[in-house]
């Protein structure tokens, strides 16, 4: 069975090619646009909510997305236990519908930051990590609010359900204070939600999912999701 | 603003001269109104008009082979890269904007230049920048450091577009006026590109994009004079960007072109409505009728003067094929954008505005606008008296320092020379997945996807030297930039010019831009690299200084095969390191100089065109027989520099070297010589005899250096732990900027 992805594209969404071009181009899937006014997603089997600034942001990243035609039909297939990954600003949209517990804070720094960092794969045991071969990712980051923020009995919740996928870590995979980038609690860059359908990661995996860029060590995210489904 | 009644003291308030106001009045028949005065005042401004500018521009090569539209023609260069694709690209000013409104005026500045090269019809791919500030030490210079930089990085961040390189440089002279110069390069198909045209007589003419406020109105008049104490008052002149907005029209606006529903499309920057309108009937031979009360308003109460001068950013002028306003309007709405039919095309090449049923101003376009009826000077000029002083200094006299190791280390910390990583890390330089060199690098290299192409580009210019020697310092500036793109693997195509001067109506200011100007030509006929376009900035001045002429170069390049590409860093342990290109003590107007003695004297380094092309024809040939690991040219801190940015300049990636470098009459001269056309290379021993057979079989000087090795920075027989020389270079700015150091 081929699977089929959809893209929302909310004015302001400027991940949207980028993720279109690794799915379509680089892994040969079937793609779609989701236009934000639309309420149709086209049967898609896999939705993605791509990286850059839903209605500019000048709210609360996602404040405003959220209210889209489009996501309440995200929102409908997320709960019956759809495949929803929300990249960067997808991530903070997810928190903000509720779909991830948690918010986002601006990064303790005060500043946009955009560089290569490394992540500890915590937990390959889920659709979209599986078929990660690395203990440790290199991979971009690029935003100005990526500072994860829960409650201590939320946090305690997501670690003992392994809902922690991805974690903030040095080279070697230590996660620690030293090489956390923005402030996350727990150093958290991605998280599950407890059924296992829906990831937000602020790191950008279709920035690096072709060796010309650098590395392609965040097309193990897309295989993962391409594969599982195919052997769902 | 109130209605004024117009007479030559309003006038000469406004910025024109006594001269030009009776030409206005002859050319109109009668006085100006309030309204039409306002419209010349922008439109005969510097900023627009570029009347003490353009009689010399003209002589700079403004065309060649890849060229697809000659400099000046639109709102962009656009140059030929094979395969029925073009390269938009374009670098312009924002300087003063940035002194009194350091985040919105960064802001806008690259909102501005987005937007002349999406009006082209093509897609921005990259955007770089060339700043200048003060001293760090100084508080209000970091103040607008931190505030420039955040304002490029939140607009390029939010619109989509990788910010993927630049260049910083920090010099008592841009004290009190900062330069912001910013870049952007589009990808367009050749076959589809827009031109900023009004012809079709009865064609509709629309506004698009943002509403109209009261932003910005005279910010052309502000770029035209000198930053004084009274500039403050000037803020309300700055413009507010918006990227969001400004993503949504691009979005819209490439939509209108690659249907072909239009005829013309320019954006409103400087002088709004007025410019726009009057630069595209010019261009058509036509006219324009418009009715100001269709124009979507941020507030109310706005006069017509205040709506044709308002530089409320955002907006488009488009001249709509009859017939197919429905579809335009169509694709607005889907963008939640406005999109108003404000008139037609008129055969009459007059602009005539009407305004709540009443004639507001009846003007020629053809008078308003550049190459038209605009005043064009030649103003006097007079060779500058410091410069034969500057020349005669005796360096020799200079003592050489006692320690080699700490003055290297003094030399190296400039914020000048360390890692902008502070900088670039706040700028998104990767999304649209295209850069595979991206800041930090000799030159950003940004593929083209779907082919084996990508683009090189970077930009460049040493104040310092052009202050010492206009010419040749401008010469230095095209001739680095061209070598930076050599460095990479690519070959120069063209150029785009930010010529950032002061007062033109001082002679020794005049002297000095018409000299770089012939520099900067010459430089530019030999490298076969056509001026596409850019911007002149006048009037960089402030009580504090007049800031160091300082002409920025960008560059652009092709690689025509990405595998080609060369890293500016060492990538290998015990690969052979070697200099391409002789040395000669050149110490003049240098960064030692500046750093160990506080002097800015001499002459700045020589510059032999014939040898810098002969050196990028051995990179090219050393790179096609696969004989090179990296490349990095000698600048700013000599070879010793570049030898330690090529070591440790990747902060994924660093290595230590045992080096040698040869010394010819004094360490210090010899170390921290800028001497041009020298590049630092390193290769795999197995290759060694070939790469040294091919560079002496060309003639290419070239001296062995030593090795890479996996310890320490060891040159001469001084040692530095390479950790020590890491965290000078990339963390000395953001120590500054905390307060550490």
């Amino acid at each position: 069975m081929k699977v089929k992805f959809g893209v929302v594209v909310f004015p302001g969404s400027n991940c949207d090619y980028d993720t279109f071009y690794v799915l379509n181009t680089i892994f040969n899937a079937h793609t779609e646009f989701l236009w934000h006014k639309d309420t149709d997603i086209k049967g898609s089997d896999v939705i993605i909510l791509p990286g850059g600034f839903s209605y500019g942001d000048y709210v609360r990243t996602g404040a405003i997305a959220k209210f889209s035609p489009i996501m309440n039909e995200v929102a409908k297939f997320a709960n019956n236990g759809g495949i929803v990954l929300g990249i960067c600003n997808g991530f903070q949209i997810l928190l903000e519908m509720n779909l991830l517990p948690g918010v986002m804070l601006k990064n303790t720094s005060l500043k946009f930051i955009s560089k290569d960092i490394f992540v500890k794969v915590t937990n390959k045991n889920t659709f979209f990590s599986s078929k990660i071969e690395k203990d440790v990712l290199q991979i971009p980051i690029a935003h100005s609010e990526g500072n994860y923020f829960a409650e201590d009995s939320v946090l305690t919740e997501l670690q003992e359900n392994n809902q922690i996928v991805l974690q903030y870590s040095s080279q070697d995979g230590i996660v620690s204070d030293e090489f956390n980038p923005n402030g996350s609690k727990l150093n958290i860059a991605g998280i599950i939600n407890k059924q296992g359908n829906i990831l937000g990661m602020m790191p950008h995996p279709e920035r690096n999912s072709e060796s010309i860029l650098g590395n392609r060590d965040g097309s193990g995210i897309f295989e993962s999701i391409i594969s599982n489904f195919i052997n769902k | 603003m109130v209605e004024q009644i117009v007479d030559l003291k309003l006038a000469l308030e406004h910025g024109l001269t006594e001269e030009e106001f009776g030409w206005i009045c002859d050319i109109l028949g009668h006085v100006p109104n309030f309204t039409e005065l306002g419209i010349f005042s922008v439109m005969w401004s510097e900023h627009c008009s570029y009347k003490n500018s353009i009689a010399e521009i003209k002589k700079l090569p403004r065309s060649g082979n890849a060229l697809l539209v000659s400099a000046g023609e639109e709102n962009a260069g656009l140059v030929d890269i094979g395969d029925g694709q073009a390269i938009a690209f374009k670098i312009e000013s924002h300087n003063h904007p940035s002194a009194v409104e350091p985040y919105q005026g960064a802001a806008t500045g690259v909102g501005g230049i987005l937007r002349d090269i999406f009006t082209m019809g093509a897609r921005p791919i990259a955007a770089l920048n060339s700043l200048r500030f003060g001293s760090l030490e100084d508080s209000h210079t970091r103040f607008l450091f931190q505030e420039v930089v955040k304002g490029i990085g939140d607009y390029g961040n939010a619109f989509g577009v990788p910010t993927v390189g630049g260049e910083v440089f920090f010099d008592e002279s841009y004290k009190g006026n900062p330069l912001v110069n910013a870049m952007a390069i589009g990808l367009v198909d050749a076959k589809k590109t827009a031109s900023a045209i009004a012809k079709g007589i009865g064609n509709p003419v629309m506004i698009v994009g943002s509403s109209t406020g009261r932003d910005g109105i005279h910010g052309a008049t502000f770029a035209s004079v000198e930053l004084s104490e009274e500039s403050e008052s000037k803020r309300p002149s700055v413009q507010v960007g918006d990227p969001f907005t400004e993503k949504l029209l691009l979005e819209a606006t490439l939509e209108i072109i690659e249907n072909d529903w239009i005829v013309g499309i320019q954006d409103m920057g400087a002088a709004g409505i007025s410019c726009s309108t009057s630069e595209m009937s010019a261009k058509g031979n036509s006219g324009m009728k418009i009715d100001l009360t269709k124009v979507p308003l941020r507030e109310n109460g706005m006069s017509a003067y205040e709506i044709m001068l308002s530089e409320s950013q955002e907006r488009m002028l488009v001249v709509a094929k009859k017939g197919f306003e429905k579809q335009i309007m169509q694709v607005f709405d889907k963008w939640d954008l406005h999109c108003e039919i404000i008139g037609e095309v008129t055969e009459n090449g007059i602009i005539d505005v009407d305004y709540s049923g009443k004639s507001e101003a009846k003007i020629p376009s053809f008078n308003l606008v550049l190459g038209g009826g605009a005043p064009v000077y030649k103003r006097e000029k007079k060779e500058p008296a410091y410069l034969s002083e500057k020349h005669n200094f005796d360096l020799s006299s200079l003592k050489i320092p006692d320690e080699i190791k700490t003055t290297f280390l003094k030399v190296f910390s400039s914020t000048n020379i360390v890692s902008k990583r502070w900088i670039f890390e706040q700028y998104d330089s990767k999304v649209q997945t295209n850069t595979v060199v991206g800041p930090g690098s000799d030159s950003a290299i940004i593929r083209i996807k779907d082919s084996q192409k990508a683009i090189a580009a970077n930009t460049d210019c040493n104040g310092r030297y052009v202050y010492l020697n206009p010419k040749v310092g401008t010469k230095i500036a095209v001739a680095e930039s061209a070598r930076n793109i050599v460095c990479s693997g690519a070959k120069p195509l063209a150029i785009t010019n930010c010529l950032n001067f002061g007062n033109p109506y001082n002679p020794e200011v005049y002297w000095t831009f018409s000299q770089s100007i012939e520099g900067m030509g010459e430089a530019c006929r030999f490298f076969e690299t056509p001026v596409t376009g850019g911007n002149v900035s006048f009037y960089n001045e402030s009580p504090d200084s007049t800031v160091y002429p300082t002409p920025v170069i960008g560059m652009v390049g092709l690689l025509e095969n990405i595998q080609n590409r060369i890293s500016s860093f060492f990538q290998n342990e015990n690969d052979l390191i070697y200099v391409l290109g002789q040395d000669f003590e050149e110490i003049g107007g240098s960064e030692y100089l500046r750093t160990i003695f506080n002097l800015v004297e001499g002459n700045c380094p020589n510059i032999n065109l014939e040898i810098e092309k002969k050196l990028h024809n051995s990179i090219f040939l050393a790179n096609s027989k696969k004989l090179i690991e990296s490349a990095h040219d000698i600048s700013e801190g000599g070879i010793i520099t570049a030898i330690a940015e090529s070591a440790i300049g990747s902060f994924e990636k660093q290595f230590g070297v045992k080096v040698e470098i040869p010394i010819q009459t004094r360490w210090d001269f010899s170390f921290f010589s800028e001497t041009q056309s020298r590049i630092i290379v390193s290769v795999n021993p197995e290759n060694q005899i070939e790469f040294e057979k091919t560079m002496s079989e060309i003639g290419q000087y070239f001296n062995y250096l030593g090795k890479v090795t996996n310890k320490d920075f060891e040159f001469n027989g001084n040692i530095i732990p390479i950790s020590e020389l890491s965290e000078i270079y990339f963390d000395t700015i953001s120590k500054r900027m905390s307060h550490e150091i």
